[in-house]
């Protein structure tokens, strides 16, 4: 039964990690250079446009927040364990992050139901759409469990997770901290992964593709096919 | 200076029948593909009406095109930031129910019905969602005034009118109306390139063509709400903006347009206009009165030898600027002042200029007596059906003074041609009237030619594009050899 466990933990903590990691870069890249016309956020809200706002914005909005949670409790966990000594910054830290977690779900439920709901929406709602709402679904429902029955993730997250991915990241995976972690912990890890491997292959990429020039960019935007110069001069033969 | 060409549109209101060749012609072409179907990149509008989505020129609620604050420009839907916090969710976004939900007929059931004693029907099917619908509106619906109490009444530009103008315009045996085709407009200053995040949108530097990069359009969806005039259009299939490309590859080959070439009325005229581009910001933030004429100041003199030697300084072909020489858009534009850019309050520039109508506005009923014009052969604008506040809003910017020019100079050419053809009107009294509107016998003669007898050449005057040499300088065609092609050849397929 030991056996049967390592091997599992080593599937899932060692292996799973690796090939997500790998996965997520490689067809990330491959679609970006050779499939880019597929690469789009896929709007729905063309064909419907009242639900949209009130799924599409808190969903948006909580996810966005709670892993900007996640990768700071990840990034600076001494910073995180000095905030946390005092209990009210403790409360401060754990209700916000929980305030997060259901925002997400309430904007994935109110998903689900546009997209059962609407006829025009479902018609445009691949089987890699469900797919991705239900693991989403999932990551969440099992990240809110977590956060209420094993308190107080934020600072444990900080002496146990970060060690562990850290090790993961440095290519000498360690599993001491998992072994100790409880069921919902080592599932919500697990699923993190499998989104992480799932990610290129579904419409998740749009997030790899936010805007940000945008910000420094001018308004107009004008292409032009030659060098308008060095086309009139008759001296250049290559034109 | 910086002198740019750019390829732009006359058309000439007049003459438009209204009986959408152009938009069908286009849709034949280029949005008869699945996602496209409700798209019309081309369509002919009747006003007053609410148009196509339905009322889209209600910028207070679609907030479409610009704003001026303190002599800078903004855009009214979005800015920087706000492009960011609306990304999930677009609030003035039009959505299918302002367009209207494709559909076809279950035509299968008039093949098998079963026995009965009705006639069998074909029930129309949803092109989305492929069930059954009730049809709720179509693209032109209100053509021809149908259901005007519904459409008509509620066109934005009968705004600023009188109801006692409003009445006018409405009673039953002087309903008056005119077709307003639309396609892009190429526009200068286009609010859709500059909402755009991902940098998608582009005009194209040799020609002003504006255009989508399909491969690098992420369906953010802000140019759908920033256009004043609705042009882009999202396809809800392969997830991408789409819009009218004026039809790029024949332009490139020397042939008109699809909508142009198929325009039975021959309202369309194409040509190449030169234009200073360090003036675009500052032409588009003037207060909204002055834009019309300070646009038509941007268009420069294609016969100037400063402009040619300036052109051909910034690499404009020779064929360009001799195309701009013979264009019938410059005519129309600068050297006859009778033809008025749509809606430049929304301070996009837009480079297709349309003829105002003089037929509603020459016919006011008199009693029994339908009276056409006064004594110097102007329509009489007080008493005219349509009224000139309602074409203002239109084409300047509630400003009547050009669009008065516009109808009186071409009611003064109808009186000289009468004189000249008919005979019942003294041609020195037709002379006069040329006199008053701005005009003389050999610009009358001229404009007579351009809109009465003008050939396919002269209505399109469509420089050679030397894009074979560009292709050239960025791919090698010989590398390619024996390969499937180069350039866009991905299947443009939904992502997953």
């Amino acid at each position: 039964m030991e056996q049967f466990n390592e091997i599992l933990n080593t599937f899932f903590f060692i292996l799973l990690p690796y090939l997500s990691i790998f996965t997520f870069f490689l067809v990330s890249i491959y679609r970006y250079k050779k499939e880019k016309f597929g690469y789009s956020s896929l709007s729905s809200q063309f064909l419907e446009n009242k639900q949209h706002f009130w799924g599409l914005v808190p969903f948006h909005y909580g996810i966005i927040l709670i892993l900007t949670a996640h990768l700071f409790w990840f990034l600076f966990p001494g910073t995180v364990l000095v905030w946390n000594n005092v209990p009210l910054r403790l409360y401060i830290m754990e209700i916000s992050a929980l305030l997060f977690g259901l925002l997400t779900i309430i904007g994935l439920i109110n998903i689900f139901i546009r997209r059962f709901s609407d006829k025009k929406v479902k018609t445009v709602t691949s089987p890699f759409d469900w797919i991705t709402l239900i693991i989403l679904t999932t990551q969440v429902v099992s990240g809110l469990y977590v956060a209420f029955f094993f308190r107080y993730g934020s600072s444990w997250f900080a002496t146990s997770m970060t060690p562990y991915l850290l090790s993961v990241l440095k290519f000498s995976p360690d599993l001491s901290y998992i072994n100790a972690m409880p069921f919902m912990v080592k599932f919500h890890i697990v699923n993190a992964f499998t989104i992480v491997l799932l990610f290129p292959f579904t419409r998740l990429v749009h997030a790899l593709v936010l805007p940000l020039p945008y910000i420094i960019r001018k308004f107009q935007i004008v292409r032009w096919n030659w060098d308008r110069k060095k086309t009139r001069n008759a001296e250049n033969k290559s034109v | 200076m910086d002198i740019r060409s750019q390829i732009s549109m006359v058309f000439h209101l007049d003459k438009c029948i209204g009986c959408h060749t152009c938009s069908i012609a286009c849709k034949n072409i280029w949005t008869d593909r699945k996602g496209t179907e409700y798209m019309w990149w081309n369509n002919v509008e009747t006003k007053p009406g609410t148009g196509f989505p339905t009322r889209w020129e209600d910028q207070e609620k679609y907030k479409g095109g610009w704003e001026e604050n303190k002599g800078k420009l903004r855009l009214k839907s979005t800015d920087k930031l706000k492009s960011f916090t609306n990304i999930f969710h677009n609030p003035n976004m039009p959505s299918m129910d302002d367009y209207y939900e494709p559909w076809t007929y279950d035509y299968k059931a008039l093949f098998n019905p079963k026995g009965s004693d009705d006639q069998p029907t074909a029930k129309p099917i949803s092109m989305v969602s492929g069930e059954y619908i009730d049809i709720k509106a179509g693209p032109n619906w209100d053509d021809d005034l149908s259901g005007s109490s519904v459409y008509a009444k509620n066109d934005i530009n009968l705004e600023n009118l009188t109801d006692e103008q409003r009445d006018q315009m409405f009673a039953i045996e002087r309903l008056v109306m005119f077709y307003f085709p639309r396609i892009c407009n190429h526009c200068l200053n286009p609010a859709c390139v500059a909402s755009c995040p991902s940098g998608a949108m582009y005009k194209r530097g040799e020609d002003g063509i504006v255009l989508i990069d399909q491969k690098r359009c992420r369906a953010w969806r802000s140019c759908v709400s920033a256009c004043p005039y609705k042009k882009t259009y999202f396809n809800w299939k392969s997830g991408k903006s789409e819009k009218c490309i004026l039809c790029f590859p024949r332009v490139e080959t020397g042939q008109a347009p699809a909508c142009f070439h198929s325009c039975v009325g021959r309202i369309r005229y194409l040509g190449v206009l030169l234009y200073d581009a360090e003036k675009i910001e500052e032409t588009a933030s003037l207060p909204e009165d002055q834009i019309v004429q300070a646009q038509r100041d941007m268009i420069l003199d294609p016969f100037d030898k400063n402009v040619i030697a300036e052109a051909k300084k910034n690499g404009i072909a020779d064929s360009t600027i001799e195309a701009a020489q013979n264009s019938p858009v410059y005519d129309f534009v600068k050297k006859w002042g009778i033809a008025l850019p749509p809606h430049v309050e929304y301070r996009t520039l837009p480079m297709l200029f349309y003829v105002p109508p003089l037929l509603p506005v020459m016919s006011a009923q008199d009693g029994k007596q339908v009276k056409n014009v006064n004594e110097d052969f102007f329509p009489d604008f007080d008493k005219a059906r349509l009224p000139i506040k309602y074409l203002a809003n239109m084409f300047s910017g509630g400003d009547e003074k050009f669009v008065r020019y516009a109808l009186e100079k071409q009611s003064a050419i109808r009186a000289y041609r009468r004189a000249v053809t008919v005979g019942d009107i003294d041609i020195k009294d037709a002379e006069r009237a040329l006199i008053k509107a701005d005009s003389s016998k050999e610009e009358a003669e001229a404009i007579y030619q351009a809109v009465s007898l003008s050939t396919f050449n002269e209505r399109f005057v469509i420089p050679a594009s030397h894009r074979e040499q560009a292709i050239e300088m960025y791919e090698d065609p010989l590398k390619h050899k024996q390969e499937t092609g180069f350039g866009f050849n991905e299947e443009p397929k939904r992502g997953l």
